[in-house]
């Protein structure tokens, strides 16, 4: 199975999350626990089940990700390489802030 | 524009308090995210791919300047110091923490706005002809209209749970600026030949996955009976529109499906019999009392080439683009309705910071009764400005990065969130009309060009109105990478009509060049200035197009 | 499931009844509407006191004739997104002058009341753990009506005109 980690929006302000190696939620991928066994990547299914009923975060699932070359992870779907990056375009305010 | 009463304060103040009860039944555990999702969207709370984002009505697209400050400050304090005007005339915030929220509609109520019905499968937020009650020919005012729909269809209790969202659309003239035919409802104010004032009534008509052009219900609708007949309309839908599929449950799926006559016939049989039970139609002292909220502004005619400005046109070359771009006819001589344009050359159409909110909100003071209007196109407009205070109003714009003159101009590019917000998207919509607009730079280019409007969705949801897009382009997951599909001819005005797609879908790349290679066959194949890039296209059809985007594929 | 009726929690006195099951001697049974069309001489001619319950897509004129023999009309709710009882509901009252119960079951939920009592439902199959107090403040959360419903609030336009002082203060 491929390299899978768990992500959630978290419940208060909706900032993208991951589950991490010691059980907390971090808003960097190369942070989060990674597994590829099916039964470990059900064991992170089964955490974020349980955060949601803790309240911590709405709509976990796992995606895949592979080991970019300096060995970080990174999301395999362009849709959650933007969900972990951000827009991808220059915002207005960020120009001026420049 | 429309002020608030007591009951008005009241009704937004109690429904601000109820949301705020809500959420904090959520973040207890009260509430389900299963059994809070219906009641945050009712109150137009999203969560998209990077966080909640909420969606601010503004009802018909008319703001003050007032407003807009206070849309600059809740950018800057519960946000990331920007705001994006949409498709229908709403603004959305895109990075709002969901325990601020009760507290930023605490603070829109302060200026008599909200967030009600602005999601959910309701009556959303009526929108209306964005040049009303500044142009010349109007029947009446469409807003007095809409704000009557607005109040009917507010926390309406029979329509809060319909199969499927309803949009209604009024415009008051004959030439349509509001897309009335691509609205579940679309009013146009006309007269009978006695000339009695009243409704041409379509219905059925929408975008998303299966685009329709809406078909006339009803001919002449005396204007005083609207309420009982849209709620017969409502009624009918509630019932019979289908539950069983999403994607067939708006009411253009019922009219397609069981037929425009046979919709009119439940329609009218509903509405004799309402007529009979109730009176849900508003007496002639509230309409009054509504429509004097949008009595003409008392302008003085001033004159129609003032020196400042005939010397600014000789002299200035973006004055001279702007003010044949985005300069329309006011009702009143002298004055002019201004379009602002949220489209910078390589800019995130509908964009605004919030200190383009405030300059915008000071120059709205200066120049235009202090009054704003959001127009479809996900640009500004101010209404009521003297022809002899545009240079000074240019420059303004200028300084604040708003006096791009390129309204309706193939840069002026409609495009919804894409990927890079929407949860929804298959692709990416904004860096595509970036590159767009880039290409296209030179605005001696675009005017030679003229008027071609482009329209980018990121899925088949068709927010960015790519069905209806003179150039359209949809966004689609093609094994994983992103790819755009391209159609023809659309149109969202009078004549509405659904583009058609040209062939095969293109990479970002290919997109972005077909683009060109579309206006370039345009140009070349043409009359002349005179014919539109519409009109050519209608003129010509799809073939010569075709053969230059796939030459490979001889024009099949 | 707790009942609250005109505001108040009340004793369920009724039965719901399969389509095949016998109808017990002198305990208020609710039927199906296709059980009700099938045996509906029988059932009107018995002492019984009777009642239906629709289901989403049975439209009350189906009852119409019939409304005056009923004490109870349920109006059932699969999942709270299916609105089309709330239709059935201001039929009953504004159609058809239905003066009985017309009882919320099913998938209700608090902040559905307001829009539910408003279209002429007086009793409400709640969700376990609902108090009297909080189906009150969830009816009352907004006060203010624009539009005339089945209910006996007068629509914000007509208040405006009789009785500007009754506007709720801020």
């Amino acid at each position: 199975m491929a390299l899978q980690v768990l992500t959630a929006n978290r419940l208060r302000d909706g900032a993208v999350v991951y589950l991490s190696p010691d059980g907390s939620w971090v808003e960097r991928v190369a942070a989060a626990r990674a597994e590829s066994a099916p039964e470990a990547v059900a064991r992170l299914e089964a955490a974020g089940r349980a955060a949601v009923v803790a309240r911590e975060v709405v709509e976990p699932y796992p995606i895949a990700v592979e080991q970019g070359e300096d060995g970080r992870l990174i999301p395999v779907r362009y849709r959650e390489r933007i969900r972990a990056e951000g827009p991808s375009i220059r915002l207005q305010c960020d120009e001026e802030a420049a | 524009m429309y002020r608030y009463d007591a009951f008005d304060a009241a009704f937004v103040r109690q429904r601000t308090e109820q949301f705020r009860d809500q959420v904090a039944r959520r973040l207890s555990g009260e509430l389900t995210e299963e059994e809070f999702k219906p009641l945050r969207l009712m109150n137009g709370l999203y969560l998209q791919l990077h966080a909640y984002m909420l969606r601010v009505a503004i009802p018909y697209g008319t703001l003050d300047s007032r407003q807009l400050r206070k849309l600059a400050h809740i950018a800057r304090t519960y946000d990331k110091g920007y705001g994006h005007f949409t498709t229908r005339q709403n603004i959305q915030f895109n990075w709002p923490a969901l325990v601020d929220v009760p507290s930023i509609l605490e603070e829109l109520a302060e200026v008599e706005m909200h967030a009600i019905q602005t999601s959910g499968n309701c009556i959303r937020n009526v929108t209306a002809d964005h040049y009303a009650g500044a142009v010349a020919g109007e029947v009446e005012d469409p807003r007095i209209w809409a704000e009557i729909i607005r109040q009917w269809s507010s926390l309406h209790p029979e329509f809060s749970f319909l199969p499927r969202k309803f949009k209604i659309a009024v415009t008051g003239t004959t030439h349509d600026r509001a897309a009335v035919k691509l609205h579940d409802i679309g009013l146009v104010l006309t007269r009978d030949a006695a000339g009695a004032v009243g409704f041409q009534v379509l219905v059925g008509g929408g975008q998303g996955r299966t685009p329709m052009v809406a078909k006339t219900l009803r001919d002449f609708l005396p204007k005083e009976r609207l309420l009982s007949y849209l709620e017969a309309i409502l009624r009918t839908y509630n019932l019979l529109g289908r539950r069983d599929n999403k994607y067939k449950a708006r009411i253009k799926i019922l009219v397609h499906e069981v037929g425009i006559e046979e919709v009119r016939r439940l329609v009218e049989a509903e509405w004799e019999a309402i007529g009979r039970e109730t009176s849900l139609d508003l007496p002639e002292a509230e309409r009054a009392r509504i429509a004097a909220h949008f009595a003409p502004p008392d302008l003085t005619p001033r004159p129609a080439e003032p020196p400042a400005l005939v010397e600014a046109l000789a002299t200035h070359r973006p004055f001279r683009h702007w003010l044949r771009s985005n300069v329309k006819p006011h009702r009143t001589p002298g004055y002019a309705v201004v379009d602002v344009s949220l489209k910078p050359i390589g800019g995130a159409p509908g964009d605004m910071t919030d200190a383009q909110m405030e300059a915008l909100a000071d120059l709205a003071d200066r120049h235009s009764l202090g009054e704003i209007r959001v127009s479809h196109a996900q640009n500004l407009v101010l209404p009521h400005v003297a022809r002899e205070d545009l240079p000074a109003l240019h420059r303004g714009l200028a300084a604040a990065g708003l006096a791009t003159g390129n309204n309706r101009l193939v840069s002026d590019i409609i495009a919804c969130p894409g990927l890079d917000y929407c949860a929804l998207a298959n692709a990416r919509s904004i860096p595509i009309a970036q590159r767009i607009s880039e290409r296209f730079a030179d605005l001696d280019r675009q005017a030679d060009i003229g008027p071609l409007e482009i329209k980018i969705s990121g899925c088949i949801n068709a927010c960015g109105h790519h069905h209806v897009g003179h150039i359209g382009l949809l966004g689609v997951d093609r094994k994983g990478e992103e790819a755009y599909q391209i159609t023809l001819g659309g149109r969202a005005d009078e004549n509405a009509a659904i583009g058609r797609i040209v062939g095969p879908a293109f990479d970002a790349d290919g997109a972005v060049a077909a683009v060109e290679t579309i206006v370039e066959t345009y140009l070349e194949e043409r009359l002349g200035p005179d014919e539109s890039f519409l009109a050519a296209v209608e003129r010509l059809g799809l073939a010569p197009f075709k053969a230059r985007l796939y030459p490979d594929k001889r024009a099949a | 499931m707790p009942l609250i009726k005109h505001g108040r929690f009340a004793a369920d006195l009724w039965t719901v009844y399969a389509d095949d099951a016998p109808l017990q001697p002198d305990i208020p049974a609710v039927v199906s509407l296709a059980r009700f069309l099938a045996q509906r001489a029988a059932l009107t001619a018995s002492a019984l006191d009777l009642g239906v319950r629709l289901e989403p897509g049975e439209h009350p004129q189906a009852l119409a004739e019939a409304l005056d023999r009923l004490a109870l009309v349920q109006l059932h709710f699969p999942s709270f997104t299916d609105g089309r009882a709330y239709s059935y509901a201001r039929l009953l009252r504004q159609r058809y002058r239905y003066r009985g119960e017309v009882r919320a079951v099913g998938h209700v939920l608090r902040d559905q009341y307001l829009f539910m009592a408003r279209a002429g439902f007086d009793a409400f199959e709640t969700p376990p753990g609902e108090t009297a107090q909080k189906w009150r403040q969830a009816v009352r959360a907004v006060g203010p009506a624009y539009q005339p419903a089945a209910d006996d609030r007068r629509p914000v336009w007509a208040e405006r005109r009789t009785h500007p002082e009754r506007a709720p203060s801020q």
